[in-house]
C-alpha cells in the first residue's frame, strides 16, 4: 500500500508576537467583563463612523521581509560612510565614539518614560543633571534645561523667553543666522505678535553698526549665531554691549557646539541666553532628526527658561536624589500660562551628548575642535588658491567656510557625485546674492587624502 | 482664620488699609490650596497696578498662580524677605507673609471687595 | 558626598584620564594665533569630567540599573501608551543609509529616505482618514502647535478674525498651552455626567469667534465621545475647525477614523500609538494629518512624487513656514513605518481590540475596590478615584502610586484629568500579557488592603526603591540645577 506524503501547508501564525493575548485568555477576559464579544466593547462608536471593511494597507511583512525592504530603501541613499561628506550647515559629520550608543541605546534608557516618578528613575534624572552641568561648562552659562526639540525651535523659544523677560515685543536678527532657524523664528513669533527685524550680514558677519541702528526701546533681544551660518566667528562681546546698552538681551544661537571646545564660550562674552543644536555632540546625522535643542541662561533668568529642569535634592533618609523641578512652569501645571507647550523633549539625545562630552573630556574636546580647525583651514587655503574659486569672506572660520565659484555650485556637486564625493551646500536657495556661494564643511572625519581628492577634482573645473 | 478687619478679593487676596496705604497678601484658603510656596515673583517698586489685574506671581510645587492687585495705584513696598523664606506665606499669610504695599489712587475702590462674611460664604461654596 | 550617595560623574573625575581616542592631525597644525583672534580662543577649558572608558561604561551602566523601563516592567500610565518597543526597529533605524545621511543630501541621492516619508504618509492618511500628513513636528505638543497655526493661517486666508479656542475641562495641559502659543484665548467646556463633552454647554459657547475646538477621542477619561457627530456639526455649522489630540489613537485603530468623525486636523503621537521608544522623555515624533482645505498651509518642505521620483517641494506660498529645521524626527519615521508594515490592517485592528479588552478586564477586576467616577465600558484606558481610600483611611492616590513602586510596577497616571478628584488613570496596552495584568490587579488590591489595615506603610512608600520620597519643595525653593565643584 502506498501512502501519500503529508501535504504541509505553512501558514503565517494568526497570533502576533507583539500581542500576547491568546484565544483562551480573550474568552476568559470577556467572561470577567461580562460581555459576549469584543465587538460589544465598541458599541459606543456611532454606526455611521464604524469601519466595516479593513483599512487598505499593504499585507503585513515578517521580520526578514521588513528588514529586506527597509535595507533596500536605505541602500538608495548616498550616506556619509559611502562618500566623504563636505556638508555642514547645522548638521555635522563627527566621529561618534562606540561607547555613546552602546550606553545610550541600553533598553533601560531607550524604553523608559519621562521621570515623573523620581524614586524609580534616579538613573535618567542623574544623567540629565550631569548633562545640564556639562552644558553649563561648555557654554559658560549658569543654568541649562533638559532639552528642546532642535536648535531652530530652541532659538525661537529663546526669543519668546526674551520677550517675557523684557516685556518688549521686537527682536533684531542677523541674516548670518541659519536661514531655517530664521524661518522657524518667524513661524513662532508671528502668532505671538513678536516683530522680527532682520539685519543683513556684511561680508559674512553680523553688521554691528546696522544692529545699533535698528535697536530700540522695543527690542527684547539681539539674535546672532556663533559660529554663524557661513562658519564665520562673530564679535559677540561688541554685540552684547550694544544690546545691553539699550536694555535688550543677547541671544546666541550655536549650531556647532564642538567649536566651544576651542572658542571663548558665550557666557564669557555676555550672552544672556544660549540656544543651540546638540547634534554634533554624539548624535548621528539621521537625515535631519531627531536632533537636540539646547538652552542655557543666566542664574537670574532661571525661572523663565522653558522645558524641563532636573534638580538635586534629598530624600527622607537624607540621601542625595534628583527630581524634575520648577515643573510648574511647564504646560502640565500652568496650562494656558505656560512659558511653552513642550512636553516630550529630546532626553535620549541629551543623555548621549552627556556621554560624549564625558568621553572626550576637556582635552579631547579641545583636540577634536583643533582637528576641525586645521583641516578646514587646509582645505580653505587649497581651494581658495584654485582658479575659478575664491574664499568669500575674510573673517575667521571654524570648520565651515564659503567659497564663490565660477562654475555654479549645483553643477560642481553633480560632477563631484560622479567622483563619489558629497559636495558642500549651494547657497543660492537661501541667499540670492550668493548664488555662486558654496558652503563647505570639513570636520575631523575628513582625512587629508579625502581633502586632497576634493581639491584635485575641483582643479580645472570650468 | 480670616481677620475681620481685612477686605477680600474674588481671587483670594486680602487688603488692609494702613495710613492711607494698602498692604496686600493672599488668604489662608489660597495658601492652603497652593500648598508649599516655593517662590514669589514680586513687582518692581514704583510699578503701576490696576484693580484685579495681575501684579505678581506665586509659585508652589503644585501650581503657579497670578497675584491680582485688589486696588489700583503704585507699588511702594515689596516683601523682599519672601526671597529667602517663601514658606512664610503658608505659615503667616496675614502677618509676615504680606506681599506688597500699594499707594492707592482711590481708596474707595476697596468697596468693590468682599467683607469677611462675604468671602467666607464665597469659599464655603467653593469647598 | 555622603557614603550613601551614588556618585555623580564629576566625582569620578581624575585629572589626566581620557575616555576617547582620536588621531593626530594629518594636515599641518598651525599656530592658533594665525587662525583665530586672541579674544576668541578659550582660555579656561570647560570643567568636564576626565574619566577612562571603563569608568564611563560602569557609571552609565549603573545609572541604567537605577531606571525603570518597558524592557523591565509594566507601565500602566494612562494616555501614554507604553507599549513594547520592538528591537528590529532599532536595527532598521541604525542602517547607515538612514543614520549616516545628511539632511542636505540632494534629493536625487536620498530617494530611499524620501520614499519612507512618502509611504508613511500614505499609510497614516489611510489609518486616520485624513488627506495629507506632515512629519515635521518633533512631538505631540509640537504637532498641536503646527495644527493650530494651520487653523490660524486658514482663517487669515479667509479674512476671518477668530480669537477663541474651545477645550474640554478634561484636556491635557498641552492643549490650552498650545492654543495660547498660537495666539488664541482659551474657553473651557464642561463634561457631562457620562464623561462626554456637554453638548448643551458647547452650543452655548460656540459662535463665530471660535476658531476651533481641541478634542481628544477617546477622551482623557478613556471614554469615546458618544456625541462626536453632533459636536462636529455644531462646530462646523459656525465655521469652526475640529482638532483632534490623537494621544489616545491606540484605542480605535481600524475601528473608526478621525477623518470620518469630522475632524479637520489631528496629531498622532508616533511615540505612543506607533511604538517609537520614549527615551526617558524623548525623542518623540508628531505626525499631523489634515483635510484637503488645510493642505496649502502645511509646513515646508512637503515630499512629492513625480512618476517614480521623489522630491522636496518648498514652493508653498501659503505654508505656515517651519516649526523646526530640516524635515522631522526621521529615524522615528523609519521606526513607525517599519511598525505599520509589520502589522498590516489586521494587526492594527487587533492592537485596538486587545488594548480595549485588556483595559476593560483590569477595570472589571478593580471596580469593587476603588471609586469609579464614570460607570461605562471604557476604551483603552480608564479612570478610577482614590477618594474612598482618602476618606476612610487617610491614604491618598499619591501614596498608593508610590506603594505600587514597591510591587515592581511603575505608577499609573495620577491627578489627571483634573476633573476627577484623586484620579488614577490606567492604560494597559495590548502588548501586556494576562499574567502581567493579573499581577498588577493583585498589587492594586493588596495596596487597598494595606490602606485599610496598615496605612502608614502606604503613606511612607516607596520603601524598596533606590531613593525614598524626595523633597520636591526643597528642590523648588533652593534650585540646584548643576554640579558645582567644591
Amino acid at each position: 500500500m502506498r501512502t501519500e506524503p503529508q501535504r504541509v501547508t505553512l501558514r503565517r501564525p494568526a497570533q502576533h508576537k507583539y500581542i500576547p493575548a491568546t484565544e483562551a485568555e480573550r474568552e476568559e477576559m470577556l467572561r470577567v467583563i461580562g460581555v459576549p464579544s469584543v465587538e460589544a466593547l465598541f458599541g459606543d462608536i456611532p454606526a455611521a463612523v464604524r469601519l466595516t471593511a479593513p483599512l487598505r494597507l499593504p499585507p503585513p511583512l515578517s521580520d526578514p521581509e521588513v528588514m529586506a525592504h527597509l535595507s533596500a530603501l536605505a541602500a538608495k541613499n548616498a550616506h556619509a560612510d559611502a562618500a566623504p561628506c563636505f556638508l555642514g550647515a547645522g548638521a555635522y559629520d563627527h566621529y561618534v565614539p562606540s561607547v555613546v550608543w552602546a550606553l545610550a541605546g541600553r533598553g533601560e534608557f531607550l524604553t523608559a518614560y519621562t521621570p515623573y516618578q523620581a524614586e524609580l528613575m534616579q538613573g535618567e534624572l542623574q544623567a540629565i543633571y550631569e548633562y545640564q552641568s556639562m552644558l553649563c561648562e561648555l557654554t559658560g552659562m549658569d543654568v541649562a534645561n533638559a532639552s528642546m526639540y532642535d536648535g531652530a525651535s530652541a532659538l525661537a523659544e529663546a526669543a519668546v523667553m526674551a520677550r517675557d523677560l523684557t516685556r518688549r515685543d521686537e527682536v533684531v536678527v542677523s541674516t548670518a543666522v541659519h536661514p531655517e532657524y530664521r524661518r522657524v523664528l518667524k513661524t513662532y513669533a508671528t502668532p505671538l505678535g513678536i516683530r522680527i527685524v532682520e539685519v543683513p550680514h556684511r561680508d559674512g558677519t553680523t553688521d554691528a553698526e546696522a544692529v545699533g541702528a535698528q535697536i530700540s526701546e522695543r527690542t527684547a533681544a539681539v539674535i546672532i549665531q556663533h559660529p554663524n551660518f557661513f562658519g564665520v566667528l562673530e564679535e559677540g562681546k561688541g554685540l552684547a554691549d550694544i544690546a545691553h546698552g539699550r536694555g535688550a538681551l543677547l541671544v546666541c544661537g550655536v549650531a556647532e557646539p564642538l567649536s566651544l571646545g576651542l572658542l571663548t564660550p558665550p557666557g564669557a562674552w555676555g550672552a544672556d541666553i544660549v540656544a543651540g543644536e546638540g547634534q554634533a555632540l554624539g548624535n548621528h546625522l539621521n537625515f535631519g532628526g531627531p536632533y537636540l535643542g539646547m538652552m542655557a541662561t543666566r542664574q537670574e533668568y532661571m525661572r523663565r527658561i522653558p522645558g524641563r529642569l532636573v534638580g538635586a535634592t534629598v530624600d527622607v533618609d537624607g540621601r542625595r536624589g534628583f527630581v524634575l523641578t520648577l515643573q510648574t512652569r511647564e504646560q502640565h501645571i500652568r496650562r494656558e500660562k505656560a512659558s511653552s507647550n513642550i512636553c516630550t523633549n529630546e532626553a535620549l539625545l541629551a543623555l548621549a551628548a552627556g556621554i560624549y562630552m564625558a568621553a572626550l573630556g576637556p582635552q579631547g574636546l579641545r583636540h577634536v575642535a583643533e582637528l576641525n580647525l586645521y583641516k578646514a583651514a587646509y582645505a580653505k587655503e587649497a581651494i581658495g588658491g584654485l582658479r575659478g574659486f575664491r574664499v568669500a569672506f575674510d573673517g575667521p572660520t571654524f570648520n565651515e567656510f564659503v567659497v564663490r565659484t565660477s562654475v555654479p555650485p549645483e553643477e560642481i556637486n553633480r560632477r563631484l557625485r560622479r567622483e563619489g564625493i558629497l559636495g558642500g551646500l549651494p547657497l543660492g536657495r537661501f541667499y540670492p546674492d550668493l548664488a555662486d556661494g558654496w558652503l563647505l564643511c570639513v570636520t575631523e572625519q575628513r582625512t587629508r587624502a579625502q581633502i586632497d581628492r576634493l581639491v584635485a577634482a575641483l582643479e580645472g573645473m570650468r | 482664620m480670616y481677620p475681620k478687619d481685612l477686605r477680600y478679593s474674588s481671587e483670594h487676596e486680602w487688603a488692609k488699609v494702613e495710613d492711607g496705604r494698602v498692604r496686600v497678601g493672599i488668604t489662608k484658603f489660597a495658601a492652603d490650596k497652593l500648598s508649599d510656596i516655593v517662590f514669589v515673583e514680586l513687582p518692581r517698586i514704583g510699578a503701576a497696578v490696576t484693580f484685579m489685574q495681575p501684579c505678581g506671581v506665586i509659585e508652589s510645587v503644585k501650581a503657579v498662580s497670578d497675584i491680582y492687585s485688589p486696588i489700583s495705584g503704585k507699588v511702594v513696598e515689596v516683601n523682599t524677605a519672601l526671597g529667602d523664606s517663601p514658606e512664610v506665606v503658608n505659615s503667616d499669610p496675614y502677618g509676615k507673609g504680606w506681599i506688597v504695599v500699594i499707594e492707592p489712587t482711590d481708596l474707595k475702590e476697596l468697596d468693590k471687595l468682599m467683607t469677611v462674611e462675604q468671602y467666607l460664604k464665597a469659599i464655603g461654596e467653593e469647598k | 558626598m555622603s557614603a550613601k550617595d551614588f556618585p555623580v560623574i564629576f566625582e569620578l573625575s581624575v585629572s589626566g584620564r581620557v575616555g576617547a581616542s582620536y588621531p593626530a592631525p594629518d594636515v599641518p597644525a598651525r599656530p592658533l594665533a594665525g587662525l583665530l583672534p586672541a579674544g576668541q580662543i578659550r582660555t579656561a577649558p570647560p570643567a568636564l569630567p576626565e574619566v577612562s572608558e571603563l569608568d564611563l561604561v560602569r557609571h552609565y551602566t549603573r545609572l541604567s540599573h537605577r531606571n525603570f523601563s518597558i524592557d523591565e516592567g509594566f507601565y500602566p500610565l494612562g494616555s501614554c501608551t507604553m507599549k513594547y518597543n520592538p528591537k528590529i526597529h532599532e536595527d532598521v533605524a541604525r542602517l547607515p543609509g538612514f543614520s549616516r545621511l545628511h539632511p542636505y543630501t540632494p534629493p536625487d541621492d536620498a530617494q530611499g529616505a524620501l520614499e519612507v516619508i512618502w509611504e508613511l504618509e500614505r499609510l497614516l492618511a489611510e489609518i486616520s482618514g485624513m488627506d495629507r500628513v506632515t512629519f515635521q513636528p518633533a512631538a505631540g505638543a509640537h504637532g498641536e502647535l503646527t495644527g493650530m497655526l494651520m487653523i490660524r493661517a486658514y482663517f487669515d486666508a479667509r479674512g476671518e478674525r477668530r480669537t477663541n479656542v474651545l477645550v474640554p475641562d478634561s484636556a491635557h495641559g498641552t492643549n490650552p498651552a498650545t492654543a495660547t502659543m498660537a495666539g488664541y484665548r482659551v474657553i473651557t467646556v464642561a463634561s457631562d455626567a457620562r464623561g462626554n463633552m456637554d453638548v448643551r454647554a458647547l452650543r452655548e459657547v460656540m459662535d463665530d469667534s471660535v476658531a476651533a475646538i481641541m478634542l481628544t477621542n477617546p477622551n482623557t477619561l478613556g471614554l469615546f465621545e458618544e456625541h462626536i457627530l453632533e459636536v462636529a456639526e455644531i462646530v462646523h455649522d459656525r465655521g469652526g475647525q475640529m482638532y483632534l489630540d490623537g494621544a489616545n489613537f491606540n484605542a480605535v485603530l481600524g475601528m473608526t477614523r478621525p477623518g470620518d468623525q469630522g475632524f479637520d486636523v489631528m496629531h498622532m503621537n508616533l511615540h505612543k500609538t506607533f511604538t517609537t521608544p520614549h527615551g526617558g522623555g524623548g525623542p518623540g515624533a508628531g505626525a499631523v494629518g489634515v483635510k484637503s482645505h488645510l493642505v496649502p498651509f502645511l509646513p515646508t518642505p512637503v515630499v512629492e512624487k513625480d512618476g517614480d521620483r521623489f522630491r522636496l517641494d518648498d514652493d508653498r506660498p501659503q505654508s505656515i513656514g517651519k516649526i523646526r529645521a530640516f524635515y522631522g524626527n526621521f529615524s522615528n519615521l523609519v521606526r513607525a513605518y517599519t511598525y505599520v508594515r509589520s502589522m498590516g490592517s489586521e494587526g492594527l485592528r487587533q492592537v485596538a481590540e486587545t488594548a480595549v479588552l485588556n483595559a476593560n478586564y483590569v477595570l472589571a477586576r478593580l471596580r469593587d475596590r476603588f471609586d469609579l467616577p464614570y460607570d461605562r465600558l471604557c476604551k483603552h484606558e480608564f479612570v478610577l478615584a482614590g477618594t474612598r481610600q482618602k476618606k476612610q483611611c487617610g491614604v491618598t492616590t499619591r501614596d498608593m502610586a508610590k506603594r505600587l513602586l514597591d510591587y515592581g510596577f511603575h505608577a499609573p497616571t495620577i491627578y489627571f484629568p483634573l476633573i476627577v478628584e484623586e484620579a488614577i488613570m490606567i492604560e494597559p496596552t495590548e502588548t501586556e500579557s494576562k499574567r502581567t495584568l493579573d499581577e498588577f490587579i493583585e498589587a492594586m488590591r493588596a495596596i487597598d488592603r494595606e490602606a485599610r489595615e496598615t496605612p502608614q506603610v502606604v503613606r511612607d512608600a516607596p520603601h524598596a526603591t533606590a531613593v525614598r520620597r524626595l523633597d520636591e519643595v526643597r528642590a523648588a525653593r533652593q534650585p540646584d540645577l548643576r554640579w558645582r565643584h567644591r
